[in-house]
């Protein structure tokens, strides 16, 4: 629904946020697209330019704006690191919505609303006739958008395929739900597509753990993507549908806590669900931040809420070298980092070392591997190469996506590195 | 110009000349509060060799230049004339030597910061320059600027630390300035009106800096004070004891509050002041000054002072400096930094002199800084969106410009003068010294390309 209503009242929230930003250039020394290409475009400052540029009409050029736009694998390490608090990924996923949005717009509505770009104090008026015009524009737009979220959803699945050995997830637990036991916890497990298609045992791994433990588990019927790479890609309608089913799904039982193995999944839920959901019913909104609020990473229930805590390791033992790789949307993002930590050492057959640069992005990004792959992968390569100079046997992480890439890195330059989830790691140790 | 870009295209490669409009945007700005101005062309030489030949271009059509690090100005030293080339060094980003038994580096200009002290304390060396934006800001831009620092007390600012430079002059002709000596008088001290010529003068390619041993020991304290007074006092004590602390930083109470509302690191947010001071050198002259400096802070009044006792308590000493400017920044959309500077003695008066100046213009003014040399940053919290408040703003950084100049000051103790503060050069210096430097800029550069309209205007 990228009626002009929407695009207007985005484009006025995203104003206020762009301002916040002070040109400082802090970003450029961890953004890792930036790290390769040294272009000011590729970087969290120039595209707060080039968007408040954009705004203000200091140039009229949205498709090259969208296009640098897109050069990003919203990792939110200059979020993290900005000195002024810009939410960098707020504004970028608005404004992916908002460029998309706008070049599926009708050449005449576009005049209309460059029109709105450039006087501002006309905004609430033409809000209002924008309202209007809606029952007209709304529907070869949705027609539109819907279009390219098949177009979007489609590549994405055909390259996981290719990794897919075994049935997935979905075909080998059964759906339903157990009652709490020791715990008195019960949660509610959101798989995530690529844990169901690609890493199937990573889902067993969090079931086996939830039974060790005595926590209740209630996996729904069938569920959706959580909607990043819709959003990412700016299509914003297809994204709102996948949170509608996935909200229904989750609604039919009680849980404690949503809780994912996948960063991505949980900071979506966590934080990109709340963002977007002004436009849903009242109902549907509290129903997001509801679930916003329970949802965490597996790690952090089992050490926040159930107490895992780490084993009492001998000296002298032989035991595996294991290093962590820190997902960008949950270091950066949620800020949890210590927790999958103290999952590993809870396992005594291995020995942890840091590697340097842990919380470097591995350069995924989901479709940013798509689109721009030498980058991705000359990002990967330095992920690699800590990897290797850790000189550990076995590389943990908390994403299925950052899985992928160091698997692809790391088999592409034939290092003999294992690349597993934390929660596998802890299941090895249960009885 | 379009056979021209084709000529650029020849020397640099189709991926390093920029010409589409949205990638021209992203170097029309630098940290700096003032307007976007669009170049034509972004160039990104990868050799020396490129360097000077881009550099004779430009000259022989006449098209103005300015040379980008980072980017990370704050008086417009990097926005480009419009219409003009902006000239990057990121990709002239090696370390060519890091010499350990003369003591000295070559390094390339684009070169971060940073990245060339780490490198440097790996042998146990030390380039003390250490400017706010040192984690993505470049040496060629430090030399540029003249950079300082929180060091800039006990070690000086990046002019000590050059001992020689190459650099194309307007014509992409090579000059060679300084040595690989600790002594050199060989000719005209050129490399003494390089630094800090803000680009104006030529195009660096090579950068020769002096490093020192690394110091083995060194301390932080926190001093809180309940009267600035008290804290200037305290400041000139330590001096006049003849201690001289690597850093000496003062913040405000504006500050405090807003840096304990960011970071909750439990500051006293009814101090006037506080003092953040650290000492380096050997072992025992550091526990001896450390003790010196605790014992003048409690005789000249502080009400309470919290020393470091490792690595981890030092760190939470200045987490509260390194917050300051973040913390400020949050409060307000637009955040303008200033750096008048005044002789240290001066300092309880020209803080004096910020808060009356924000009470006139009615506006919020934080003050943080380098207490030891006199480099105080009021920064001044806005929404430049406000017409009517900007227009204060304006008027009150003359303010702070006039009153640190009848205190002895000068305009700019770091940032340098770019375009914000041009028009304000001949109060602090006279007439006769601009015309002077436009002399010197109008032999060195006839055809005004390089830089133009910094420091001296058009």
């Amino acid at each position: 629904m990228a009626d002009m209503k929407q695009l207007a009242r985005l484009i006025k929230e995203l104003e206020d946020q762009l301002v916040v930003c002070m040109r400082c250039g802090m970003c450029q020394a961890v953004c890792p697209l930036y790290a390769e290409t040294g272009r000011e475009a590729d970087v969290a400052r120039g595209k707060l330019a080039l968007l408040e540029g954009l705004v203000q009409e200091m140039f009229k050029d949205p498709k090259g704006v969208n296009e640098r736009l897109m050069r990003c694998l919203l990792c939110g390490s200059c979020s993290a690191n900005c000195p002024s608090g810009v939410k960098v990924l707020d504004i970028f996923i608005r404004a992916r919505a908002i460029l998309t949005g706008y070049m599926g717009l009708h050449p005449l509505k576009k005049a209309v609303f460059r029109g709105m770009l450039a006087r501002p104090q006309f905004f609430d008026r033409l809000m209002e006739w924008a309202s209007r015009l809606q029952g007209i524009f709304v529907k070869p737009v949705d027609d539109l958008l819907g279009a390219s979220c098949g177009r979007l959803l489609t590549p994405l699945g055909e390259r996981h395929i290719k990794a897919l050995a075994a049935p997935p997830f979905h075909m080998r637990v059964k759906p339903g739900s157990t009652s709490p036991r020791a715990a008195g916890l019960r949660v509610a497990f959101f798989v995530g597509c690529l844990i169901d298609k690609v890493f199937p045992n990573v889902g067993e791994a969090v079931m086996r753990t939830m039974e060790h433990h005595g926590v209740g588990v209630f996996l729904p019927e069938d569920f959706a993507c959580c909607g990043i790479p819709a959003l990412s890609s700016g299509d914003a309608a297809a994204f709102d549908k996948l949170v509608h089913y996935n909200l229904q799904r989750f609604a039919a039982e009680p849980f404690d806590f949503l809780i994912t193995a996948c960063a991505t999944c949980t900071s979506t839920i966590k934080k990109l669900w709340p963002l977007m959901a002004w436009k849903l019913s009242l109902e549907a909104q509290e129903q997001v931040s509801a679930i916003a609020a329970k949802t965490m990473d597996v790690s952090q229930f089992l050490v926040d809420k159930v107490g895992v805590r780490q084993a009492d390791t001998k000296s002298g033992d032989q035991k595996v070298l294991l290093t962590y790789h820190d997902p960008c949307h949950l270091k950066k993002s949620l800020g949890v980092a210590s927790q999958p930590r103290t999952l590993l050492q809870a396992n005594s057959r291995y020995r942890f070392k840091e590697m340097i640069e842990a919380d470097w992005c591995c350069g995924m990004g989901g479709s940013f591997n798509l689109q721009h792959y030498g980058i991705s992968a000359s990002i990967g390569k330095r992920k690699r190469d800590n990897i290797v100079q850790s000189e550990c046997e076995t590389v943990a992480t908390s994403c299925p996506a950052c899985m992928l890439q160091m698997t692809d890195m790391l088999s592409q330059a034939g290092d003999r590195v294992q690349v597993k989830h934390a929660i596998e790691i802890y299941a090895e140790s249960l009885p | 110009m379009k056979a021209l870009i084709e000529e650029f295209e020849k020397v640099l490669g189709k991926d390093n000349v920029f010409q589409d409009e949205a990638d021209l945007a992203t170097y029309s700005y630098d940290a700096a509060v003032l307007d976007p101005v669009l170049p034509s062309l972004v160039l990104r030489p990868t050799s020396s060799e490129a360097l000077g030949k881009v550099v004779g271009m430009c000259n022989e059509h006449a098209l103005p230049l300015t040379v980008r690090g980072a980017g990370t100005n704050l008086s417009g030293g990097t926005i480009p004339k419009s219409g003009g080339v902006v000239l990057l060094t990121n990709a002239l980003n090696r370390i060519l030597e890091i010499n350990e038994e003369d003591l000295y580096a070559v390094v390339e200009p684009g070169v971060v910061t940073a990245k060339f002290a780490a490198a440097v304390e790996a042998k146990g060396l030390f380039y003390p320059p250490d400017p706010g934006s040192q984690a993505v800001s470049t040496l060629g831009g430090n030399v540029a600027e003249n950079a300082g620092g929180l060091r800039g007390l006990r070690y000086g600012v990046t002019r000590d630390y050059v001992m020689g430079l190459e650099f194309f002059d307007a014509n992409g002709e090579l000059v060679k300035a300084g040595a690989r000596t600790v002594k050199c008088v060989t000719g005209y001290n050129l490399g003494g009106i390089m630094v800090g010529s803000e680009g104006t003068l030529g195009v660096f390619d090579k950068i020769i800096l002096k490093l020192i041993p690394m110091p083995p020991a060194r301390k932080a304290m926190m001093a809180i004070f309940n009267d600035i007074n008290k804290a200037s006092e305290t400041v000139s004590a330590i001096i006049a004891n003849r201690i001289v602390p690597v850093t000496l930083e003062f913040m405000d109470n504006f500050t405090i509050r807003a840096v304990e509302d960011f970071s909750h690191a439990g500051l006293p947010v009814e101090a006037a002041a506080l003092l953040l001071i650290e000492v380096d050198g050997h072992p025992v002259q550091v526990e001896e000054d450390a003790e010196k400096v605790e014992s003048l802070c409690r005789r000249l009044g502080a009400m309470s002072i919290r020393v470091a006792r490792d690595a981890t308590e030092r760190d939470k000493v200045w987490e509260a400096r390194r917050a300051a400017l973040s913390a400020l920044s949050r409060i307000k959309p637009t955040t303008v930094l200033e750096d008048a500077t005044v002789p240290r003695s001066r300092v309880p008066a020209m803080i004096r002199s910020i808060e009356g100046i924000a009470r006139e213009f009615n506006l919020t003014i934080g003050t943080f800084g380098h207490a030891g040399d006199g480099n105080l940053h009021p920064t001044i919290l806005t929404d430049r969106r406000n017409h009517q408040e900007w227009e204060r703003v304006e008027k009150a950084i003359e303010s702070i410009f006039d009153r640190a100049l009848s205190l002895g000051g000068t305009l700019s103790g770091e940032h340098g003068i770019g375009m914000a503060k041009s028009r304000f050069m001949e109060k602090e210096t006279s007439r006769a010294t601009i015309v002077y430097s436009r002399r010197i800029k109008a032999a060195l550069d006839p055809k005004n390309i390089l830089n133009p309209g910094k420091i001296i205007g058009d």
